[in-house]
């Protein structure tokens, strides 16, 4: 796919080495990440997970270079596909749209109301390849549609984001993201905002791509549930610092620190049920 | 003979207008809810479950159908012959941001039912307002701080706080827990089954989260379109519900220690299918 990143030959895609970011703010400074270190390789999903505060977004915005200048101070190492963004600040440019890109939280605000959907698609694919014809990038953009499940995607291109549920706004969020051809995704908190019958389909949708695509994926959220499913590997944020780290079973089978374990806990249990709806009850 | 329901709620109708004509938020809805009962609303956005909370505390008011509270039926009455009988039914909304007036102190917000409702003299009003942050858990220093200056789940409290001041018999929890992390909802939920405990006041609790419905909830009610597609005790529903759609919603209902095996792919793929059968 991505033609102008030589192959990694073991490099990871994403490799972060302590990494710390502190914020300005109105009431000083705060560290809010506080020294993480990670990897991300092809194929592999490696999810951050934690609750509000503990600096999983911001690492997240961090590694993208998305925080605001002056108000973010980073340290340590980012590597992009070899490339330190954290050194150069304008690798990240160069990076983002063509071999990493982002998967917003909200697929209510992410989109231009006022733009259709096949322009904004259209831009996202200009950038990765400017050359683009009109036609080229609408058939381009409509397959795009099409391999994110968006029904009828040629009727759907001038459409706007409001004629969309919130469900195919998400997918519409996640083709944009495509059209980058990344090898990396960012996906902050991707199925938060939506329904759980929605969100499975989501779910189901970027597993589904890393499968055919071999992309690698860095997962925010605060779901247990979400992590479990996705996640080759978990780390567990409190406070801008990992306090456990492990493969997704590990982490939620037998979980090693009491922050994990309080976390757990702390999630309402379904209990077994009739999945297959044989019988007419099941043993609680 | 049982003891008549204190909430019986029949073919409720509720609609809006739209520039296409009315549109059917809640169709032909009935349930019942025992005194000191706890029954769960369910369902995705769009179902109708909110607007089905808002007009059992008649902040909206249905186009027809009955809403029998304790033996009156609070449907169509004026607002006259209501406010009497407001005090009975409170809400606690999704939005602990949102729903507290910003420039009152804690102390005023969970005070103000009852000086509405002309219950007790200011320093009765005080002295309650008082015992009810203890109640739920706040330190007495919160009595005169302001919204901005507490956590999502602290505003919560003061929240329920605030609707348990005027004694009331039913409790209307609108995803009262869905905005908070999830140690933070936990102690949420301890704390309404507490209160439930002890003073007997009845909850019903609209949800979109399944586990926090079998938390919380003897009975649940489960809606798609403005309908109930199917109801019964909560835990029997989860265990083995009967509708498709139920179905669905309990697959996708994602329960991190029933997971099993490495990245499961595909796992979830009939529930989509599932789920967007109309």
């Amino acid at each position: 796919m991505a033609t102008d990143v030589s192959p990694l030959d073991g490099v990871p895609l994403l490799d972060v080495e302590n990494l710390q970011i502190e914020l300005i703010t109105a009431h000083g400074v705060i560290r809010a990440v506080d020294g993480v270190s990670f990897t991300v390789g092809e194929g592999e999903t490696v999810t951050l997970i934690g609750e509000s505060g503990s600096g999983k977004s911001t690492t997240a915005m961090g590694v993208l270079r998305l925080l605001p200048e002056g108000l973010a101070v980073l340290s340590g190492s980012v590597r992009i596909a070899g490339r330190d963004v954290v050194a150069d600040p304008r690798a990240a440019r160069a990076l983002r749209g063509r071999t990493v890109s982002l998967i917003p939280q909200d697929p209510m605000t992410a989109l231009s109301p006022v733009h259709t959907i096949g322009r904004q698609l259209g831009d996202a694919l200009r950038l990765r390849h400017p050359g683009l014809s009109r036609a080229e990038t609408r058939e381009r953009g409509t397959e795009l549609l099409a391999q994110v499940h968006v029904p009828r995607p040629e009727t759907r291109w001038k459409a706007y984001p409001h004629q969309f549920s919130g469900g195919m706004l998400q997918r519409v969020l996640i083709a944009v993201a495509l059209a980058a051809e990344p090898r990396l995704l960012i996906a902050d908190e991707p199925t938060s905002a939506l329904d759980a019958t929605v969100q499975a389909g989501v779910l189901d949708l970027l597993m589904e791509l890393q499968e055919v695509e071999g992309i690698g994926m860095l997962m925010i959220t605060h779901d247990l549930g979400v992590a479990r499913v996705v996640s080759d590997r978990i780390h567990v944020m409190k406070e801008g610092r990992f306090v456990e780290s492990g493969p997704a079973g590990t982490i939620v089978d037998r979980p090693a620190e009491p922050y994990t374990r309080a976390l757990l806990a702390a999630v309402p249990r379904l209990g077994a049920w009739d999945e297959d709806g044989l019988t007419g009850a099941v043993a609680r | 003979m049982a003891e008549p329901p204190l909430l019986d709620v029949e073919d409720l109708v509720v609609e809006y207008p739209t520039a296409q004509g009315p549109f059917r938020a809640v169709d032909r809805v009935s349930f019942q809810l025992p005194r000191g009962g706890s029954l769960a609303v369910v369902g995705e956005s769009g179902c109708g479950k909110s607007t089905l909370a808002r007009a059992l505390v008649r902040l909206l008011r249905p186009v027809s159908g009955r809403i029998v509270l304790d033996g009156t039926d609070i449907a169509t009455l004026s607002e006259r012959r209501l406010r009497p009988l407001r005090r009975r039914v409170q809400m606690v909304f999704q939005d602990p941001y949102g729903s507290l007036d910003p420039h009152l102190t804690a102390q005023q917000i969970v005070a103000e039912p009852l000086r509405l409702s002309g219950i007790g003299d200011r320093a009765g009003r005080a002295r309650r307002a008082a015992e009810l942050i203890d109640r739920v858990g706040l330190p007495s220093s919160a009595l005169h701080r302001r919204p901005p200056e507490f956590s999502g789940g602290q505003r919560q409290r003061i929240g329920i706080a605030r609707a348990l001041a005027s004694r009331p018999d039913l409790l209307v929890c609108d995803e009262a827990t869905s905005a908070l992390d999830v140690s933070v909802q936990a102690q949420v939920l301890d704390l309404l089954r507490e209160l439930q405990a002890e003073t007997g006041i009845a909850y019903l609790v609209i949800a979109h989260n399944l586990a926090v419905v079998r938390e919380i909830s003897t009975e649940v009610v489960v809606m798609r379109a403005g309908r109930i597609v199917e109801t019964g005790p909560t835990a029997a529903v989860l265990a083995s519900p009967a509708e498709p759609y139920t179905r669905a919603l309990r697959r996708a209902a994602l329960d991190p220690t029933t997971i099993r095996g490495v990245k499961p792919r595909h796992l979830l793929t009939t529930t989509a299918r599932e789920g967007t059968r109309s």
